[in-house]
């Protein structure tokens, strides 16, 4: 095996834990919107950690094995090659935003689950359903796809 | 040929990103968890297989049968390795994900019936996802980095 395919197979990789972390987020949003208890809730983020660990491998190992390989197989300002990377930025930007709005949830649910008070808390239930935080969370996924389209497709390539 | 590439791609990453989901649930109801609580993530575990993997697998298999089609693989007399590493991962997951699911949902079942805090049921889906994710994570570094 050559460099090029080491690279190739590490930035696919990547691009794996980058997907599994969506995923595992999507069921978290989803979860949040059904979690009755705060205790349920902090149950959904200590799995939360996984996604957390995966998204930065996924979005650090994509980039730099990408740009690497950009400058080995392919030229860095090639339409598809700029694309991917003002879309990577998007999806960073939205993935902060994000995860902002759920540590919000994360710290409430904790703090009521440490003074004592397990029981259905509507004002925790009002944060977990957060129009803001669903609303993020598809703009990411979408985002993450449209980049999974550009280095499907290369367009201009 | 980008399209059956994109849906095999999508489907392969989304079964990956429900076995590691359901992985993720089914260790975190290992530890000190109440009954509620262990019922719960068990429950998550099973429905990520169910509406994750099992459905990614499908999309994974069918786009790699499109692309094996449209590029007339059927007429190569010697497959590469790595290809032979793909179809067998593929087409021995299905049957093993049909198992780890319904030992996973039966093991749901059971720890909200008894109120116990742990399964063999769930213990042995736990396993067989485990070794599910590590054999399509080779999967696709075999398929990406196509080493022969």
């Amino acid at each position: 095996m050559e460099l090029t395919d080491w690279l190739i197979a590490l930035h696919v990789l990547s691009a794996f834990a980058w997907i599994a972390a969506m995923v595992i987020y999507s069921v978290l949003v989803a979860g949040l919107w059904r979690a009755a208890l705060p205790s349920d809730v902090v149950r959904l983020f200590r799995v939360s950690r996984v996604g957390d660990a995966l998204v930065a491998i996924g979005m650090i190992g994509t980039i730099v094995f990408g740009i690497w390989l950009a400058i080995d197989e392919y030229e860095i300002w090639d339409g598809w090659i700029i694309a991917a990377l003002v879309l990577w930025i998007v999806a960073a930007a939205i993935g902060g935003r994000t995860g902002a709005t759920y540590k919000v949830v994360n710290d409430r649910a904790r703090s009521l689950v440490a003074d004592g008070h397990d029981a259905p808390s509507s004002e925790l239930a009002t944060l977990a359903r957060t129009q803001r935080g669903l609303a993020l969370h598809v703009a990411g996924s979408l985002v993450t796809l449209a980049i999974l389209v550009v280095m499907v497709y290369k367009p201009g390539a | 040929m980008e399209l059956p590439l994109l849906l095999h791609i999508l489907g392969a990453s989304i079964l990956v990103g429900g076995l590691i989901t359901a992985l993720s649930f089914q260790l975190v109801g290992w530890a000190r968890e109440t009954p509620a609580g262990a019922a719960m993530l068990a429950r998550y575990g099973f429905l990520s297989l169910l509406v994750l993997a099992l459905p990614g697998w499908i999309l994974m298999r069918a786009g790699a049968q499109w692309i094996w089609s449209e590029q007339g693989w059927d007429d190569v007399r010697d497959e590469p390795g790595w290809l032979d590493i793909g179809w067998f991962t593929g087409d021995l997951g299905l049957p093993v994900i049909l198992v780890t699911v319904i030992l996973a949902g039966l093991g749901a079942r059971r720890l909200r019936q008894s109120g116990g805090t742990t399964s063999s049921l769930v213990r042995g889906a736990t396993a067989l996802t485990a070794i599910m994710l590590i054999a399509n994570v080779v999967t696709v570094w075999a398929m990406s980095a196509k080493p022969d």
